[in-house]
């Protein structure tokens, strides 16, 4: 046992002897997090509005990143190809919508988590047969920044991501508040049939929410390729991802999802550094299931307090 | 609930998906070989996480058993036959594997097996084969645990994975004393990959630096579906370790070595494995210089065979083949080397019969433009090296062991611009 | 019961046993297909009868495999060095060492999971809706991480298991056998729970928990026992299928929450939910088709698979069984005015 506690508490004292790695670490963490924000604010828009859980989200995002990496042999800067992306994206989700959801969309939970189940197997064989099995990479051009005397490095690729997933979440607020389909949006997600009774085209609600998820997905595809890797089957990993944020944030809690999944991802840069990477994921969630309990209590505790 | 379905309904449609469930299953074809035509079988890695290194492999399979067709296939009591694969995807999962070699055994009526790709395939697949008692030639699967079990009827061209970053080690025990520092002093950080060939690369590196009682100060196992390492490496940052060495096949090769840049980390000896399947040179280009990649193969050894020629001649010829190959990963030569061993292992037998095969496989001493082919009575290859390769102007140079050095290393690695 | 019912039940025991006779060929095919239909009754336990959508019902399968696998080896070495990443050690075991090993390890193997649905339950249960399928889905991931992460059972170099000692014909006639009997069990008590009071009060549950427990029904106990009944069947399934495949590690074979955990679900909704032969049914199809698509549509397969599943739930949304009672309520003995309206149900939005 003492193997394991040793360089544990070895790695902790690194932490509190030079804390500029703690700046890496949350730096890091927080791009992490902006990346899987991206993936799951578009989740917990879809789900908020149409109850939909799309179990293909993350291959949504590896088809984004595919078409990035198509574009990219065409000669198109990759940060320019997430404007195409993002349209071709929201494309195919507007098919994908009319050709699958729609007909589950006023089903129970597991209907909707079937067919994207069904959808998301189907689309990562088709990646497969289309651009090959081979792990990709995009190159983004850009360099990196050193802070504090060079201690600390973080990419400016990852400025950027942490830049845009705060620009699509205020753009995505502003939208959702001011516009006149924001609203539809909203009063669809609060109570379709009363939305409909109001003269709201609930259908096209679905479509356009489904469509701008479809869309975010696309995005962090394209910044995901030029973060890290993408390959056809890898996709499932940001889909579980994406359910356990919006899950620990609550449903319908946009500004939650977002600091959830920063918050996730400093923990988890924290407990790889402290733990290992081997226990990366399972602190995630491990986290998860606390949030999940506490939540429960405070709910037997509320209903304790009505009675 | 169930009182709804008495009656003929639930007879209906019972009798139907029986008949639907046994008349498909039972109607798989057996493909008794063909007249002239030898199947081997192989369960492969076509979909999930090793879609890419199953694909190498099977390339690897599909170019040697159309060049040995090209030149007349093999000859058994004067009668040509050509060879044949018959490929099942284990979705990268070695329960799967497991039920698709019984289904190549027994419903396809296979005698000859070509491994699947992975350690932990292949230990899913050899007690089948080892019981049907069903020859196997593997060229994917390097974990010593295969070779430790009796196995009679499993033949392994590659080496072990022990061997894969060990070399590496005394490499930096020799650089660091020919550099005036005392090998005791170096520090080793690492990060493998959870599964079985990764945790034996590992206990080869562990076992080495026990040896020149170097200190590992970085012990990280990555999982399978994670694609961020970069706690593991702020931890290295912080501890200036002399040795850096990721295993974690072609995923783990690519995010460390474009990690490792991105957050300016650099060392005296840095060694990846699987870096010519990550395509490492053509992706990240300078990020790769310097790093250290142990390999089973190179194209410029000077090994050659009947089929091939030598091993630049078949280096030529795949890439010509596979314009999408920027250069050939040891696991393309070494499943084409597979498939020479079985048609070798055909022609000295002069026999189908799975006893004989066997016998003639375990006798087999031959040279591949792989390298040399010798079995152990365990079954793995003893007649060929690793060689260490390093990145260098772009290109993989071969700078250990000493005998088959092009190029010495260049030592301290330099941090890319 | 009545007799065409009866009669119908003996012919699919006849057919069952004198499959692997006629196709011994298929017996391993045929043993997995056993533990498919187990995996959707199971499952439909507590996701059709009792309204409890477990994502991770996997986990008792997992630890099922993992518990079985340390006893046999741990009986006769030392499981640590066994699974050492070199694997020096060769088991060599004599037949008693072997069914022994095996029959305590599976007999523990279904207590180890029953143990931990209990205590699953008193955590998880408070969960509802979605909640409890991800806080679920949680637990079997969470559980194959610190697996993969425990050196002693060989972490993700998993754990190669000790040899069936018998000739190559027995084996898979062994383990058919086995799953056929363990499978048989599962659906004769399932048979014998759904008849009795119990069915009535899960039912009660998944149609409105609230109410039940205002009416004074020990919701929380019958929790309980539905997920216990489920381990128990899935440990021992998972001990089973450990020993079939011959080498476990806590991925991609002992914890499948993206395969097999997933693949229960689509087949209890593919056969219908919320009946006892609708996930039977539904593992028929689903898994002929698998071995079928990935026969004869390779590189296709998982595009033939995905659109099926995709057909399925926007075209038969009922499930199959759902979909032949729609259309011929008389077959299953139902007046018309009583046809349930289930299929078309709105889950709780936020």
């Amino acid at each position: 046992m003492a193997g394991v506690i040793v360089p544990m508490w070895d790695n902790f004292q690194i932490l509190v002897t030079a804390p500029v790695f703690n700046v890496q670490l949350i730096l890091n963490g927080l791009s992490v997090g902006a990346v899987f924000a991206l993936a799951a604010y578009g989740l917990a828009l879809v789900w908020g509005v149409t109850s939909v859980k799309n179990l293909a989200q993350g291959d949504f995002v590896m088809m984004g990143g595919y078409l990035g990496y198509e574009l990219s042999l065409h000669g198109v800067n990759p940060i320019v190809a997430i404007v195409p992306v993002g349209v071709l994206m929201f494309a195919y989700g507007w098919v994908i919508y009319a050709l699958i959801i729609r007909r589950v969309i006023e089903l129970d939970l597991f209907t909707s988590l079937l067919a994207t189940f069904g959808l998301a197997i189907t689309m990562q064989q088709v990646l497969n047969l289309v651009f090959g099995p081979d792990v990709r990479t995009l190159k983004s051009g850009f360099g990196r920044f050193e802070l504090l005397d060079g201690m600390v490095d973080i990419t400016q690729i990852r400025v950027v991501a942490f830049g845009l997933c705060i620009v699509l979440a205020v753009a995505m607020v502003l939208f959702l508040r001011n516009s006149r389909m924001g609203q539809a949006i909203r009063a669809t997600a609060q109570d379709p049939r009363a939305a409909r009774v109001l003269g709201v085209n609930t259908d096209l609600v679905y479509a356009l929410t489904f469509s701008i998820n479809s869309a975010i997905c696309g995005v962090a595809g394209v910044i995901i390729a030029m973060i890290w890797v993408i390959q056809p089957f890898y996709g499932i990993a940001y889909s579980v991802r994406a359910f356990v944020v919006v899950t620990a944030a609550g449903l319908g809690n946009f500004p939650a999802v977002i600091l959830t999944s920063l918050g996730l991802g400093v923990i988890e840069q924290y407990s790889g550094f402290i733990l290992g990477a081997q226990f990366q994921q399972a602190t995630v969630v491990g986290l998860l299931l606390v949030i999940l309990m506490w939540r429960q209590t405070l709910l037997r505790r509320h209903r304790l307090a009505l009675q | 609930m169930h009182k709804q379905f008495q009656g003929s309904a639930l007879a209906r449609a019972l009798a139907i998906s029986a008949a639907i469930g046994v008349g498909a299953l039972a109607g798989t074809p057996t493909n008794a070989n063909a007249e002239d035509t030898i199947t081997l079988g192989s369960a492969i890695s076509i979909t999930g996480k090793y879609s890419q290194e199953g694909k190498n492999a099977s390339d690897g399979y599909n170019f040697a058993v159309k060049a040995i067709n090209d030149k007349g296939g093999v000859k058994i009591g004067g009668k040509p036959y050509k060879l044949a694969v018959k490929y099942y995807d284990d979705e990268s999962t070695p329960s799967r594997t497991a039920q698709l070699l019984e289904r190549i055994i027994n419903q396809d009526g296979i005698k000859f097996v070509l491994g699947p790709y992975g350690s932990g395939p292949t230990k899913a697949a050899a007690p089948v084969t080892e019981k049907y008692k069903i020859p196997m030639v593997e060229a994917e699967g390097a974990s010593r645990s295969l070779f430790t079990q009796g196995y009679r009827y499993m033949f392994a061209a590659l080496s072990t994975s022990d061997q894969y970053l060990s070399p590496l080690i005394d490499l930096a025990a020799e650089l660091a004393e020919k550099n005036g520092k005392k090998p005791g002093d170096l520090k080793i950080a690492m990060a493998f990959e959870n599964d079985p060939f990764s945790l034996d690369v590992r206990a080869g590196v562990v076992e080495t630096a026990k040896k020149h009682n170097m200190k590992i100060v970085v012990d990280d196992k990555m999982p399978r579906d994670l694609s961020d390492i970069s706690a593991t490496l702020t931890k290295i940052k912080a501890l200036k370790p002399d040795v850096i060495l990721f295993s974690g096949h072609t995923k783990g090769a690519a995010t460390s070595t474009r990690q490792m840049k991105e957050m300016g980390i650099n060392a005296s000896i840095i060694g990846v494995t699987h870096c010519e399947s990550a395509k490492l040179t053509s992706q990240f280009g300078a990020a790769a210089e310097g790093i250290l990649c142990p390999t089973q193969w190179s194209e410029t050894l000077k090994y050659k065979d009947d089929v091939f020629g030598t091993a630049m001649d078949y280096n030529k010829a795949f890439l010509a083949a596979h314009p999408e190959y920027k250069n050939v990963p040891y696991q393309v030569a070494q499943g084409s080397a597979a498939v020479e061993i079985w048609a070798d292992a055909f022609r000295r037998a002069q026999s189908l019969d799975p006893e004989k095969l066997r016998d003639a496989l375990a006798a087999t001493d031959m040279q591949t433009f792989y390298g040399n082919i010798k079995f152990s009575p365990e079954g793995n290859n003893i007649a060929k090296p690793m060689v260490l390769r390093q990145i260098q102007g772009g290109k993989y140079v071969v700078v250990a062991p000493t005998k088959y050095a092009a190029d010495p290393v260049v030592y301290p690695r330099k941090a890319p611009q | 019961m009545t007799r065409p019912s009866l009669a119908l039940h003996l012919v699919l025991l006849v057919a069952g046993i004198v499959a692997p006779f006629l196709f011994p060929a298929h017996s391993v095919q045929f043993a997995v297909f056993w533990i498919f239909v187990l995996f959707a009754m199971t499952w439909d336990t507590m996701g059709g009868q009792m309204g409890y959508n477990s994502l991770g019902n996997i986990v008792f399968f997992g630890l099922g495999m993992y518990i079985c696998a340390v006893v046999q080896i741990g009986l006769f070495y030392n499981v640590g060095d066994y699974t050492a990443a070199s694997g020096e050690i060769k088991i060599d075991f004599t037949d008693q060492q072997y069914y022994g090993g095996l029959a305590l390890g599976v007999f523990l193997a279904a207590i180890g999971p029953v143990i931990l649905a209990v205590i699953l339950s008193k955590v998880l249960f408070g969960l509802r809706g979605p909640y409890f399928a991800i806080g679920t889905l949680g637990v079997a991931i969470a559980a194959a991480e610190l697996t993969a992460a425990w050196g002693w059972v060989g972490g993700g170099g998993g754990i190669s298991m000790p040899v069936f000692p018998g000739g190559p014909g027995m084996r898979e006639r062994f383990f058919y056998v086995a799953c056929m009997v363990t499978t048989i069990l599962c659906y004769l008590f399932l048979r014998w729970l759904y008849s009795t009071r119990f069915s009535l009060a899960i039912n009660a549950i998944r149609d409105d928990e609230d109410k039940a427990e205002a009416l004074g029904l020990h919701t929380a106990r019958y929790k309980m026992v539905a997920w216990s009944v489920s381990a128990f069947f899935m440990g021992i399934a998972g001990a089973l299928f450990g020993n079939m495949t011959g080498f476990i590690e806590p991925l991609e074979t002992a914890y499948p929450t993206l395969t097999f955990g997933i693949f229960m679900v689509a087949m209890t909704l593919l056969g219908g939910k919320g009946t006892l032969w609708g996930p039977i049914i539904g593992a028929t199809v689903f898994y002929t088709l698998r071995e079928l698509t990935w026969t004869y549509l390779l590189g296709w397969q998982y595009i033939a698979l995905g659109v099926l599943i995709i057909v399925n739930v926007v075209y038969f949304q009922q499930g199959i069984l759902g979909w032949v009672q729609a259309r011929k309520p008389e077959w299953f003995g139902i007046r018309v005015e009583t046809q349930p309206a289930r299929a078309v149900k709105v889950d709780g939005k936020p």
